[in-house]
């Protein structure tokens, strides 16, 4: 037996054994972190595959950002454990059936494949060659629209996730952009006409001319 | 070195395993989602092998882009979780019915 099967059995032994604990245990925490398990396993497992960017890509944005998402999310949120349980071991025999015959059925076809042929090993690739090299001459040329088309996607999910979760506090004082735009000149200055002061002065003393006191600053909003 | 129906097989129980996931957790959206990423990784697990096995990148590739739309849909997911215990205090799938008519 080669060193890469015995991996491959290891591996596969605990990423299968990670995903049922993701799915059966109390705390969805304790789940977070078997779905972390579960994410580094299979990046190994690709890692036997020669797809070392992918491998690195599930580590670097799934172990390291959407995992730690959701613990945040799931630390953050104030869950009643007791209440959501209810109704779980009621479902399994159902669960159980319709998962167990999905298995047998995909599996089946995969036996039946491999007596045709289907299971022969697969080849390493030859000496020198880089997956990352190879994926990036792929990507930026035969898939470079959608590859624009994931950063916009990506781009909107920043945007929405913000704005759903962004909340606005009464206490706070904001600005209004559109309103500090919007103002005319205006709104701001008022020019007054007056009397010149000096031709007056020997007269008797004037009130103070009418425009005075008006809002000649510019500062105050309205 | 390994044959490709050890990683069919392999992605196959992981498809079944969140298939069961979603069934037993129904009232639990977090797991729920979980259980979503598993599948995604089941699915991207044989397109890799697929690709590897067939000496074509573009499996590679598509694996790329789903992962950049599942990591889209986790953090809208999330969010939309966020939002929902703001306004309702609970994330308990029994409490969201106020669509019903």
């Amino acid at each position: 037996m080669n060193l890469p099967l015995v991996l491959f059995w290891v591996y596969g032994a605990i990423l299968i054994a990670g995903a049922i604990a993701v799915i059966l245990v109390r705390n969805p925490v304790h789940a977070a972190l078997f779905l972390v398990l579960s994410f580094f396993t299979a990046a190994a497992l690709w890692i036997l595959l020669y797809a070392e960017f992918l491998a690195l890509t599930l580590v670097l944005v799934y172990v390291g950002a959407v995992m730690v998402l959701f613990l945040f999310v799931v630390m953050m949120l104030d869950i009643n454990l007791e209440r959501l349980r209810e109704g779980f071991w009621k479902s399994l025999p159902l669960a159980g059936i319709v998962g167990v015959l999905m298995a047998i059925e995909m599996v089946a076809l995969l036996a039946r494949g491999a007596a045709t042929g289907g299971g022969a090993p697969l080849a390493a690739p030859g000496a020198g060659y880089s997956n990352t090299r190879a994926l990036g001459m792929v990507i930026y040329t035969d898939y470079v629209f959608p590859f624009e088309i994931a950063a916009v996607i990506l781009l909107v999910a920043i945007v929405s996730a913000i704005a759903l979760t962004l909340r606005s506090r009464k206490e706070t004082k904001y600005q209004d952009p559109h309103s500090q735009l919007s103002v005319h000149a205006s709104d701001r200055l008022k020019i007054v006409k007056m009397a010149s002061e000096g031709l007056s002065s020997e007269s008797s003393p004037q009130p103070s001319p009418k425009g005075e006191g008006a809002n000649v600053g510019g500062g105050v909003a309205k | 070195m390994i044959p490709l129906n050890h990683y069919l097989v392999l992605g196959a129980l992981l498809f079944a395993i969140s298939v069961v996931g979603i069934f037993m957790n129904r009232k639990n959206l977090i797991v729920l989602l979980m259980a979503i990423e598993l599948m995604l990784l089941a699915v991207n697990m044989n397109f890799i092998a697929f690709s590897h096995a067939l000496g074509d990148l573009s499996g590679q590739v598509f694996v790329f882009f789903i992962l950049t739309v599942a990591a889209a849909e986790s953090a809208i997911g999330l969010a939309i979780l966020v939002a929902l215990f703001r306004n309702l205090r609970s994330i308990h799938v029994d409490d969201l019915g106020s669509l019903k008519g």
